[in-house]
């Protein structure tokens, strides 16, 4: 059984009196709990049946200026005075820090604290019901095209859990939540030519989880597509981020502009508060209090109150991605943002996918990136990946074995729309990116 | 009784007021029925961690972590549960959800044996211990001071020092019990560097199964304070890399990544027995030139990717991958070996006992060759030179691999020249194995940084290889 949200209030006081019992000035807990279930098909058959069950509890206490943390899963009490404990000698050996502590008590969200933002809807699914749907999914993309040949399954989750944030300065919310994902994996197979795509689909209420049949044919639909997929000659040319890979370059805008990055100075974008990073029709803004949003929360990991607000704002830097210890590093006030953006979203400039493919006439459209070179210092970017070359306006083949590279200050810049095709699965809503110009490289 | 086991009970067990008639109890009641395999696997894991940064010790962090994992296979099915407090009625219950998934039936008596155990490879103390936390804050601080001094150039300095334990007690459907105590330390450190309004980053460590008195010995740690400056002062030099096919000499170590990502994946037993990977059903054909031969090895002795038994109470060893460029085998654990009618190869890993076990890697790295590295390079008349990678990844169905490369040279005529900044390659495992045209005598092994993902599980892992020449392999830049 999951522990309801007072019983968690009751674990964040217990440790909060703890902490301040071994002399510590201010202290901040956080206790979650959550039970599951995740069912994998694979080719008709039931695979793996998995009862998840997590529970976890991290403390932060300050001797003055001097901050020390620790966390358990074994919420038993002995485990939860060692924890505070460990908590409590790590801050006497850590160094004085003037900008460390709790946040600024006028920011939190003492008012909202159990706002409901309609993300609990439990899903009452028996394992039986379960693997009907993930089925269903499975089937419809083996069924899509006698060329899938092969299947790593389809996975149904369903999760529910309770999370209880409190601090010294007398503030304490929480709130329960659900969240329900359907996801399948197969591969297509065509002579010499084998390809593996997916696709899913994720949400608060069950109600609103894409059809399992639409994911299935999704999932199936995408790896034909890269059927016959081959090396194109190194060039140069427009690229075009389908939307699914399109939130990583929203992300790493995200990255350059944390407080974190910034006074550390390891941001591409330091220092770069109003200034024109993208053409001035870009907007990119976060929405914390959207109901029944993946991200949604009324109060950041700080308890501070969250609010939407715009990050880009007519292609220039509106503000940071502040948590308090960072604002405080930069003389700023916390932007409500310890734990990140909550359900980030990019303008679209109006125009659909196939407008854009249009618009490119010859280029490359991405659809799948590889690896790890995003250099977060120097902007500089360079992956594998997979996607079409496109001709004409129209897909002429697959292409795969590539690399794109550029810098992400000119691949902002050079941003020329984002499509409306934003209704993709996750917390981060964009359309597809058309970027003017990178290097391709292949044979 | 071996030492690793009474330990094991002593850490796991006597605190939740437990013993093993309980674990045998539970056990009885995860086989009740159809079921070919079972195991329960208990775990404590601690881990501590300290964090330099902005010049100043501003973040220690302590973690506990307690659970239970039971999990009971039927053919291709497998139930699965776990629980967070350890109570008889609590694993009873886990049991009952986990074995769900077969026909039930009678429960049979389970007789309890430990196996006999397999030698240390490492010690088992806990490496939280092995330092006091003063000496950990003196090290951290010298650590920033030592890269502070390296070049007026650095302007941020960020080092991280872990000490983690893992205790796991592992009993099986036959009643076999088994236990590990797992030290794992790791040092890193970062920097910033600026100089004509350029800033870089470079960035160096290394780790072992052991103490974190490693780290000191041999002036490891102000080594890597020294190795991270270096490279952010290569990188504040690095020119465009050029886009497009061309001959690539890998160093050796830690570009071993590429032998992880471009055949390890690839032979892991759950890919091959599904048919998902491109080297399935290939056993006994040529997938590399006749120079290479990989070995995954999951018992050299404190290395970061080594076990004494794996998570599933399997001893490891040395399983020859591909020899002279033959494939004979893949990496198995106790399911996928069962149902592929091999031996389990020591390789059944899992992130935790809140996850379930699959075939992983350990420590994979191409055995020498009898070549100079300078030898080598001297053949390439244009061509890079890979010396460091930021990591890499791998579709195992198209067999298309990249990796990020962190340092690397232009090689002109036969020499390095300029470095080169956000390199990646990019590959297919078989066709750039086929293509490996000289292998030099100088394996080394990676300094203990690897973590592997899969399907979500990190697990620690080593990497190695000698220098290799692969004679094409696409190169991603932005210089044409």
């Amino acid at each position: 059984m999951n522990l309801s949200v007072e019983q968690l209030e009751e674990k964040v006081a217990d440790l909060l009196a703890e902490a301040r019992k071994l002399g510590a000035s201010a202290a901040e807990a956080a206790v979650s709990t959550n039970a599951g279930l995740s069912l994998t098909v694979r080719l008709g058959d039931v695979e793996t049946i998995e009862h998840t069950r997590d529970q976890g509890l991290g403390v932060t206490v300050w001797f003055g200026q001097r901050k020390g943390s620790a966390s358990t899963t074994d919420l038993g009490p002995d485990a939860l005075r060692e924890t505070v404990a460990r908590a409590c000698t790590i801050a006497r050996h850590a160094a004085e820090d003037p900008c460390t502590g709790l946040a600024d008590p006028e920011r939190l969200a003492t008012d909202r604290a159990t706002l409901d933002l309609d993300l609990h809807h439990p899903w009452p699914l028996s394992p039986e019901e379960a693997a009907d749907l993930a089925r269903r999914c499975e089937a419809a993309a083996l069924d899509f095209d006698p060329r899938i040949t092969n299947s790593e399954g389809a996975t149904l989750t369903t999760g529910e859990g309770s999370f209880v944030y409190g601090n010294s300065l007398g503030f304490m919310g929480g709130y329960p939540t659900t969240r329900h994902s359907l996801s399948c994996i197969v591969m297509a197979k065509d002579g010499d030519s084998a390809q593996r795509d997916w696709w899913y689909d994720s949400r608060r209420a069950p109600e609103e989880l894409a059809d399992p049949e639409a994911i299935g044919r999704t999932a199936g639909e995408r790896a034909i597509a890269r059927l016959g997929a081959r090396k194109i000659a190194t060039c140069e040319a427009p690229v075009l981020f389908r939307a699914d890979v399109a939130t990583g370059l929203a992300r790493a805008l995200i990255g350059a502009l944390r407080g974190h990055a910034q006074y550390r100075q390891a941001s591409f974008l330091l220092d770069s508060l109003g200034e024109q990073v993208f053409p001035d029709w870009v907007r990119i803004h976060e929405d914390p209090l959207l109901p029944r949003g993946l991200a949604s929360a009324p109060f950041d990991n700080e308890g501070v109150a969250t609010r939407a607000q715009d990050f880009i704002h007519q292609g220039q830097v509106a503000r940071y991605v502040l948590d308090s210890y960072s604002a405080r590093k930069l003389g700023l006030q916390s932007t409500g943002n310890a734990g990140g953006a909550r359900n980030l979203a990019v303008e679209s400039s109006g125009q659909s996918f196939d407008a854009l493919l249009q618009r490119m006439d010859r280029g490359l459209v991405v659809t799948e990136l590889m690896g790890q070179g995003v250099n977060p210092v120097t902007g500089d970017y360079s992956r594998g990946a997979a996607g079409f070359w496109i001709e004409n306006g129209a897909i002429a083949h697959p292409v795969e074995e590539i690399t794109i590279a550029g810098n992400l200050r000119e691949m902002y810049r050079q941003l020329l729309a984002v499509g409306n095709d934003d209704q993709i699965p996750g917390s981060l809503r964009t359309g597809s990116w058309l970027i003017e110009r990178m290097t391709i490289a292949g044979h | 009784m071996s030492d690793r086991i009474a330990q094991a009970r002593r850490l796991l067990l006597e605190p939740a007021g437990l013993d093993l008639h309980h674990l045998q109890q539970a056990m009885e009641h995860l086989t009740a029925g159809d079921v070919e395999l079972a195991d329960l696997y208990l775990q404590l894991g601690r881990l501590e961690s300290w964090v330099l940064d902005d010049g100043i010790v501003k973040e220690g962090n302590f973690s506990l972590e307690l659970g239970a994992g039971l999990r009971a296979i039927h053919g291709e099915k497998t139930g699965f549960a776990y629980t967070e407090v350890l109570t008889p009625e609590n694993l009873l219950e886990a049991a009952d959800s986990a074995r769900a998934i077969v026909r039930a039936g009678q429960s049979g008596r389970l007789a309890v044996s430990p196996t006999q155990a397999p030698p240390d490879l490492y010690p088992v103390f806990d490496p939280i211990d092995s330092l006091p936390d003063d000496d950990k804050i003196a090290l951290l601080q010298r650590l920033d001071q030592v890269a502070r001094q390296a070049d007026p150039s650095v302007r941020q300095v960020t080092v991280s020092l872990v000490a983690a334990h893992d205790t796991v007690l592992i009993l099986d459907e036959a009643g076999r019990l088994s236990a590990d105590l797992r030290p794992l330390v790791r040092c890193s450190v970062q920097v910033i560097a600026e100089r004509n309004g350029r800033r870089e980053q470079g960035s160096a460590g290394g780790g072992t199964r052991g103490s974190l008195r490693y780290f000191l010995e041999e002036g490891r740690a102000e080594a890597y304070a020294r190795e991270a400056v270096r490279q952010a002062l290569v990188n504040l030099d690095a020119v465009e890399t050029p886009a497009g096919a061309m001959t690539v000499i890998l160093g050796p170590g830690w570009p071993g990544v590429l032998l992880h990502e471009a055949v390890g994946h690839g032979l892991e037993g759950d890919f091959n027995r599904k048919g998902l990977s491109n080297y399935a059903g290939r056993i006994g054909e040529q997938v590399a030139s006749p120079l290479c031969t990989v070995v995954d090895h999951g018992a050299l002795p404190d290395r970061r990717g080594s076990l004494t038994v794996d998570d599933e109470g399997t001893p490891t060893g040395e399983t020859v991958l591909i020899e002279n460029g033959i494939l004979r085998g893949y990496m198995q654990d106790r399911h996928n070996a069962r149902l592929m009618g091999v031996r389990p190869t020591g390789n059944g890993r899992r992130e935790s006992y809140a996850h379930l076990p699959m075939p992983r890697m350990t420590n994979t790295y191409l055995r020498p060759g009898d070549h100079h590295p300078e030898e080598i390079i001297a053949t390439v008349k244009r061509g890079l030179h890979a010396v460091n990678f930021a990591g890499g990844q791998v579709d195992i169905t198209s067999g298309k691999f990249v990796f990020s490369l962190s340092e690397a040279y232009l090689i002109e005529n036969g020499r390095i020249t300029a470095p080169v900044k956000g390199a990646t390659l990019i590959g297919n495992g078989p066709d750039v194995m086929t293509r490996v045209s000289m292998v030099g005598h100088d394996l080394a092994l990676d300094p203990g940084i690897g973590t592997c993902g899969k399907e979500g599980q990190s697990v620690p892992v080593g990497v190695g290889q000698p220098t290799l020449k692969v004679d094409e392999i696409t190169v991603g830049g932005t210089a044409l």
